[in-house]
């Protein structure tokens, strides 16, 4: 019987796992040095915050693997003998492969700041991390006061999170706007207004200069790039992340920023596979990049990795974009692609509620009209509508004229698709 | 203690604050209505009685009150659930215990022994339940019991406690309007109008007029039909009649049409006592109910005992009290006992016909097995010619009304809500509960709908669901939620970082999609999935 390793128990080396278990009877080993079981690691913050307990983030109870005869193997992989179809362990054991997915996922991107491997300096990625920040910060007397390096999504979680101990944050973010380069201006200047409301000290075009450490190794206080001094118990760096391969530099399998895969999600070597935040397009579909650290891109590769293992060879060939994201309280969506800085044959349209904390832009063609991609916050839409309208490239009229058949706020709520309707013909009907 | 040895996150994280000094004034406060009527109990008479329950009542409420201005009012608007794992009270620590051991020990004083509230048989009442004369007074005309004192301590909690959970949730105008509709329903139906409608006992013509709190229905009500009952409705003309027809058309029109177009919700998270008060004061501990597969099958095991047992208490109650002389009155007691089998046999083989591929395989033999069950006793009766089924209806009546009535609905299912959360009666317990989700599970509009792939798995709606259905399994598959213990409360929809849950009623075609193929991959997959399942 075929044995399927998979290296990494994150979202997709879960799914690949539990789809190959659906399709046959293969010998399926899922290696993890992280976690013995499954959990889902975007909902790390709402322990920390309190919201629910570790054990509340794992999907499945605990007797789930072994009833449908899944091997969970606790361990750390150091490297891969390709040719014995072989991977070495940290403590030395072996484990043979026929078939290996590496699923090992990223790690928080350190830029070589000075100082950035000092204690009290941290990512927040996997369990550890937690763990970590459970001791860095467990409350306002130990951390009186945390530096965030980096605007983005894990930025903004960690500075909520700290704020529900009442922990003082500072967010440092290099660009003008915050997330600029994902968010046009509206939204980034949304959510920055209400990051301030929070009590976020939010420092915009600031970057980090070098981290000051005490007489004992421990981060003390930073220096941003404007020269000024902010004392602090902790430094969240959370400028990204970036594929979690060292492990597989002395191995014969083609990496560059991650490993390196082809449509149909193959390394280099013939019997292995690489999905998920690790895994590197060389051919991305459409405008997509080439590394995508998002849950649903990784649960989409693994869904497809397994029907290739299962016989059914299939390229990984995604759908519409979307992705989603909370802001402290706001919520947001995107579906489609809607860039920071239009593209010369993109016109957007634009609404925001007078409270500020809601808001929608539609990106269009300029010429023919079609819906290209839409960003809410504060809104609900259905993601089948957009996926249907954006694939079937529907003028931006007929969507706007459409969008309560979109609609996905719970009852009740309070709908502004007429004001957004009056928006647009005003800025684009009546000229 | 050294706090950073513990690696157990789930046991060293700390919560956010202690009490802000709103907060403890108001705890203050709230402890002192509370020690008033503490003091009552213990026989300390008070020369004022109506402005002494006045106050104690008035310091009750505003300290609930003041308590969640100072938990929410200056926080923005959103979900809140801060430290909830972290705080004794709320994750089964020191103070969880206190106050659950404390509900209990009332539940037991309050439906075993009244006397030491101070219910007095003889001559005027004592204790706290003196206390309460003056307001009785004022809306029936009569005497406080221990009833009335826990009605009124009942609605203050589902007032006062409603007003926190509004705020709790004032973004979510589905969680106020919910919340507002539960007041109104304790205020008004559950406590005001049938203590004044006690007034028209004065009159001869009413005097035998039962007690009708009219959102009570049946198999909830679980004594609607007793001797004394109905024998007071038919007793006072069209009043009593009109009564008598709303517990039965409550039962086989008005809710399933309700539960039809809205599911079970309309009753159970927006009209009922039991799920106001799980719903308001219950709110804090909705996050402890057990999600295993293990408590699923407890659940639906005892829940739909508890109904076939509610059914056999009050076929064989109302069969007691029957005449088999069929000339003194059109119903005797073969025309009823036929026509509760024919109706039950009817029933099961409509749904065996119709929605046999909907039920499970544990569902179909309990299914068969319970209508055996009862079928049988019905010809055991007939064969033996004992006096009902083998056992004495009163026994029946009073084993249900101890070991449901009681011990299942008050003193587990509410005093032990710090413990194993807020809605164990209606998961484990109710009937009601039951019948309602079978109707909304085999023919309704209702369910919760899931965002096509935007799921992360986080569980938050699954912790948080007071129901321990596993919201999760269902959205990240992306197929709609239809569930018979669902109460539609709406907080997974809530708490929901990525908007993946709606509550919708819709029509009933295509409302269970277990075909639901999550989206994001190009149509292949899709077509992939359907032709493996052929």
């Amino acid at each position: 019987m075929k044995h399927i390793v998979i290296i990494g128990n994150g979202i997709a080396g879960i799914t690949a796992a539990r789809h190959i278990r659906k399709l046959s009877d293969y010998k399926i080993s899922v290696i993890s040095a992280e976690s013995q079981y499954f959990f889902s690691r975007t909902a790390l913050m709402y322990v920390y915050m309190g919201h629910m307990k570790f054990e509340h983030t794992q999907p499945y109870e605990n007797w789930f693997w072994k009833k449908n005869d899944i091997d969970l193997i606790e361990g750390y992989v150091n490297s891969i003998d390709t040719d014995a179809n072989k991977l070495i362990f940290e403590d030395g054991h072996h484990l043979n492969y026929d078939d290996l997915i590496i699923a090992c996922g990223s790690k928080p991107n350190k830029f070589g700041w000075l100082g950035e491997d000092l204690n009290g300096v941290q990512g927040l990625y996997s369990k550890q991390d937690l763990e970590l920040l459970e001791e860095n910060a467990p409350n306002k007397e130990v951390c009186k006061r945390a530096v965030i390096i980096g605007g983005g999504l894990i930025g903004i979680e960690l500075a909520e999170m700290l704020r529900t101990r009442e922990i003082l944050v500072t967010m440092l973010v290099r660009e003008k706007n915050f997330w600029g380069g994902i968010l046009p201006e509206g939204e980034a200047t949304l959510v920055a207004n209400h990051i301030r409301e929070h009590h976020i000290d939010l420092q915009l075009e600031t970057e980090l200069k070098e981290i000051i450490s005490d007489d004992k190794g421990k981060a003390t206080a930073v220096i941003t790039s404007k020269g000024e001094r902010i004392d602090c118990d902790l430094v969240g760096l959370t400028a990204g992340v970036s594929p979690a391969i060292d492990f597989l530099k002395n191995s014969s399998i083609e990496i560059g920023k991650g490993v390196k895969v082809n449509k149909y999600l193959e390394t280099n070597i013939s019997n292995i596979y690489a999905i998920g935040d690790c895994a590197e397009q060389m051919e991305p579909t459409g405008l997509r990049k080439p590394v995508e650290a998002v849950w649903y891109t990784g649960r989409m590769m693994g869904e497809v990795v397994a029907q290739t293992i299962c016989g059914n060879k299939m390229p990984y060939n995604p759908g519409v974009w979307f992705n989603s994201a909370k802001f402290l309280d706001i919520e947001y969506q995107t579906y489609g692609w809607v860039w920071a800085k239009p593209k010369d044959y993109e016109k957007q349209f634009y609404w925001e509620h007078p409270d500020g904390k809601k808001c929608i832009r539609i990106s269009f063609h300029k010429d023919s009209n079609a819906i290209l991609g839409i960003n809410t916050f504060g809104i609900r839409l259905s993601h089948e509508k957009f996926d249907q309208w954006i694939s079937e490239e529907k003028d931006v009229a007929f969507v706007v004229q459409n969008l309560n058949q979109a609609h996905f706020d719970p009852e009740f709520y309070k709908k502004y698709y007429s004001e957004i309707k009056r928006t647009f013909d005003n800025q684009f009907q009546s000229a | 203690m050294n706090n950073t040895v513990q690696r157990n996150m789930s046991l060293s994280g700390e919560p956010p604050v202690a009490l802000n000094t709103i907060q403890k004034f108001s705890v203050l406060l709230g402890m002192f209505g509370l020690g008033v009527l503490l003091l009552a109990l213990f026989n300390v008479s008070f020369p004022n009685k109506t402005t002494w329950l006045t106050i104690s009542l008035s310091a009750i409420t505003l300290g609930i009150v003041i308590f969640s201005y100072g938990a929410y009012a200056d926080r923005s608007a959103g979900i809140k659930n801060d430290g909830v794992w972290q705080k004794s009270i709320s994750s089964r620590g020191f103070l969880a215990w206190l106050l659950g051991i404390a509900l209990t020990g009332f539940y037991i004083v309050l439906y075993f022994f009244p006397q030491y509230l101070g219910l007095r048989n003889e001559g005027d009442n004592v204790g706290v339940i003196a206390l309460f004369d003056p307001l009785s007074y004022f809306l029936s005309g009569n005497p406080a019991s221990q009833w009335f004192v826990y009605g009124t301590l009942y609605t203050i909690a589902i007032f006062a406690f409603g007003i926190k959970f509004i705020w709790k949730y004032r973004h979510n105008r589905y969680e106020i309007l919910r919340t507002i509709s539960v007041m109104f329903f304790q205020t008004s139906f559950a406590f005001i109008i049938p203590e004044v409608m006690a007034r028209l006992k004065k009159s001869e013509a009413y005097k035998d007029i039962p007690y009708y709190d009219l959102k009570n229905i049946w198999p909830l009500n679980y004594n609607n039909f007793q001797q004394y009952r109905v024998d007071g409705f038919i007793s006072s003309g069209d009043i009593g009649m009109a009564l008598l027809a709303f517990g039965i058309l409550s039962i086989f029109v008005i809710t399933p049409v309700l539960t039809y177009f809205y599911g079970k919700r309309w009753y159970c998270s927006w009209v009922c006592g039991c799920g106001g008060l799980a719903e308001t004061s219950g709110d804090s501990f909705r996050h402890l109910s057990d999600k295993s597969l293990f408590a699923w099958k407890v659940e639906r095991w005892v829940v739909h005992s508890v109904l076939v047992f509610v059914v056999l208490m009050t076929t064989a109650v109302i069969h007691s009290y029957l005449s088999y002389d069929a000339s003194k009155y059109w119903l005797n007691k073969d025309l009823f006992l036929i026509g509760v089998g024919v109706f039950l046999g009817l029933l099961f083989a409509i749904i065996w016909y119709f929605k046999k591929e909907e039920l499970q395989k544990d569902a179909r033999y309990g299914a068969i097995g319970y209508l055996a069950i009862t079928l049988g006793l019905i010809a055991i009766h007939y064969l033996s010619g004992s006096s009902v089924f083998i056992f004495n209806p009163e026994t029946l009546r009073s084993t249900y009304g101890f070991l449901i009535g009681s011990i299942f609905s008050g003193v587990i299912g509410t005093g032990f809500y710090p413990i194993f959360g807020n809605r164990v009666w209606c998961r484990f317990g109710c009937p009601m509960a039951a019948i309602l989700g079978l109707q909304q599970r085999l023919f309704s509009k209702f369910r919760i709908t899931t965002n096509g792939g935007q799921c992360i798995s986080c569980g938050n709606c699954s912790t948080y669901c007071e129901m321990g259905i596993d919201v999760r399994a269902y959205a990240q598959k992306g197929e709609n939620i239809v569930r018979a213990s669902c109460v539609g409360c709406g907080i997974c929809s809530a708490v929901c970082p990525r908007g993946v849950l709606k509550l919708e009623n819709d029509k009933p075609k295509g409302r269970i999609n277990s075909d639901a193929v999550l989206l994001g991959n190009d149509v292949d997959l899709l077509d992939l999935v359907k032709q493996n399942k052929n």
